[in-house]
């Protein structure tokens, strides 16, 4: 090989972040960032806000100009799927026969959209909502849709739900779960979320399954329910998780467990390669240890840094603290840190408010702050995380106690 | 053509070139300018984009929303002339514009 290089598997978020950070540390070998999709890296949470309501355009999505790859010489090849990993050889090989070799591979594969395993699934007008492509489809079918129904009640679908209540369409969203983004907040923070859609006007559905979409020449028409409700929909979008894009790494024998498993370096079982973004399963500090996979923009991009300063020789275990945002309509959603079912609630501000945060402890310790509308308290409580000062849960739901004083007079 | 000057903690200037819509967030970022992170992507939500309006300029620039007040009250190192660079557009009237960078944006 004339140059080391770094092939990167991947060019979302995660993808890129790894190309730019190491341009931006100076490396100095070969480049090569390859994605499947037909489009240069650009950002995916806009698709559900912004550009659903035509204030972004396609073009602005991009995460950087077509320009930066040519003057930072990071070869993007785009359409091409990577099919095959040769550990031995170091070689990645693409749909077209072409292969890239490496010294160092970044698998950021992502994930891709959990199907709905029933009837009518694949009708006209059922959409998903991950990619550009698919964002694209589905901002043209709202423009002349008049009922939605939205089959999942997680951060995708209600940030559809809100932006489609916004373009006027009767929007209806139904789970399985008996409250919204169940798995990923608290009852509190669920509650309010409830509350703040229904006067969206979006109708909730919950403990609601679905049976099978009904149809009429090929495009959806309705949804039935298990207990035999029929919605009528012109228009349904389905947004019940993501499925990791493992299967690359699982034919070259990587070690998989729910994702690609890393250590704290966030290298796989092979030294010559890393898994970093959604795809990738690690042990975090703030998980009890436990390993976690998560879907975060943040996550992308500091584990896309990690990775690029220890190929350049500056080697860190991975500790960033997660965070994360969700704008739905009037609702500006974020949370830091990481929770469990068993964590201690303190409410900060009034919860039947749309603006208050709840700070959740475990074992006595800050874990997680959830915030809505309080872009301030997730500030704070992001330095609080990172700083590890004791805080008390009294202190937490006390609006008149200065959580900055913690900070200042910390040791 | 718009020059933006954004000057790092270190001292390390960058005179980069500034497309009009574009945000200075986009602007240094673009440019590999170390210092701005821009995570979120410009949606106000992150606060990795902090940087110094030099006082020559800062009156020119349209006032900081709620929203960035709040997002800025929570960041570190701040100063009389902060601002989120992912919320302030790049106008013809920016030519020359300084923005010095804090030590950190976390």
């Amino acid at each position: 090989m004339a140059q080391p290089t770094v092939a990167i598997i991947g060019s979302g978020q995660a993808g890129l972040q790894v190309a730019a950070s190491l341009r931006e540390l100076r490396y100095e070998g070969r480049v090569v960032l390859i994605g499947d999709e037909p489009h240069a890296p650009y950002q995916r949470p806009p698709l559900s806000k912004g550009y659903l309501l035509g204030e972004v355009g396609p073009g602005q999505v991009t995460l950087r100009p077509a320009a930066f790859f040519s003057t930072q010489e990071i070869e993007l090849i785009t359409g091409k799927r990577a099919v095959a990993v040769d550990r031995v050889r170091r070689m990645v090989g693409l749909e077209d026969d072409s292969v890239v070799e490496y010294d160092h591979l970044v698998l950021a594969t992502g994930a891709r959209n959990r199907p709905l395993p029933v009837p009518g699934a694949d009708l006209q007008n059922v959409f998903f909502l991950r990619t550009l492509d698919e964002a694209v489809l589905l901002r043209a079918k709202m423009a002349v849709a008049k009922n939605a129904v939205v089959i999942g009640a997680g951060f995708i679908g209600l940030e559809f739900a809100a932006s489609a209540r916004k373009q006027g369409l009767n929007v209806t969203v139904l789970d399985v779960a008996d409250r919204p983004l169940a798995r990923a907040v608290s009852k509190a923070m669920s509650a309010a979320c409830s509350r703040e859609h229904e006067k969206m006007g979006v109708r909730l559905l919950f403990e609601t399954q679905v049976m099978r979409l009904l149809g009429e020449k090929g495009a959806v028409t309705g949804v039935e329910t298990v207990d035999g409700r029929i919605l009528d929909a012109d228009l349904v979008v389905i947004g019940i998780g993501v499925i990791p894009n493992i299967e690359l790494a699982a034919t070259c024998d990587l070690t998989i467990e729910d994702g690609i498993v890393v250590d704290e370096f966030l290298q796989t079982c092979d030294p010559h390669i890393s898994a970093i973004g959604d795809v990738a399963a690690y042990k975090s500090d703030r998980a009890h240890g436990r390993r976690v996979r998560l879907e975060s923009v943040q996550n992308a991009v500091d584990q896309g840094r990690c990775v690029a300063g220890r190929i350049v020789g500056r080697p860190a275990a991975y500790q960033a603290l997660p965070w994360f945002w969700s704008n739905q309509g009037h609702l500006h959603f974020q949370m830091t840190g990481l929770s469990s079912s068993d964590c201690e609630e303190a409410l900060r501000g009034d919860p039947n408010s749309a603006s208050f945060s709840v700070y959740l402890f475990r074992e006595g310790r800050l874990v997680c702050v959830e915030s809505l509308n309080r872009p301030a308290d997730h500030m704070l409580a992001r330095r609080l995380l990172n700083s590890c000062v004791a805080v008390e849960p009294a202190q937490a739901a006390d609006a008149n106690f200065d959580l900055k004083s913690l900070l200042a007079g910390g040791p | 053509m718009i020059k933006i000057c954004f000057i790092e903690h270190d001292g390390t200037e960058h005179v980069v070139e500034g497309e009009v819509g574009n945000s200075l967030m986009q602007t240094a970022r673009d440019n590999l300018v170390r210092g701005i992170i821009g995570d979120c992507g410009g949606n106000c939500s992150c606060a990795t984009c902090h940087g110094y309006v030099d006082p020559a300029w800062f009156d020119k620039l349209p006032p900081r929303s709620e929203e960035e007040s709040v997002m800025l009250d929570g960041a570190m190192h701040l100063e009389q002339n902060s601002r989120l660079t992912c919320q302030i557009k790049v106008t013809e009237e920016l030519d020359g514009l300084v923005i010095r960078l804090p030590i950190s944006q976390i």
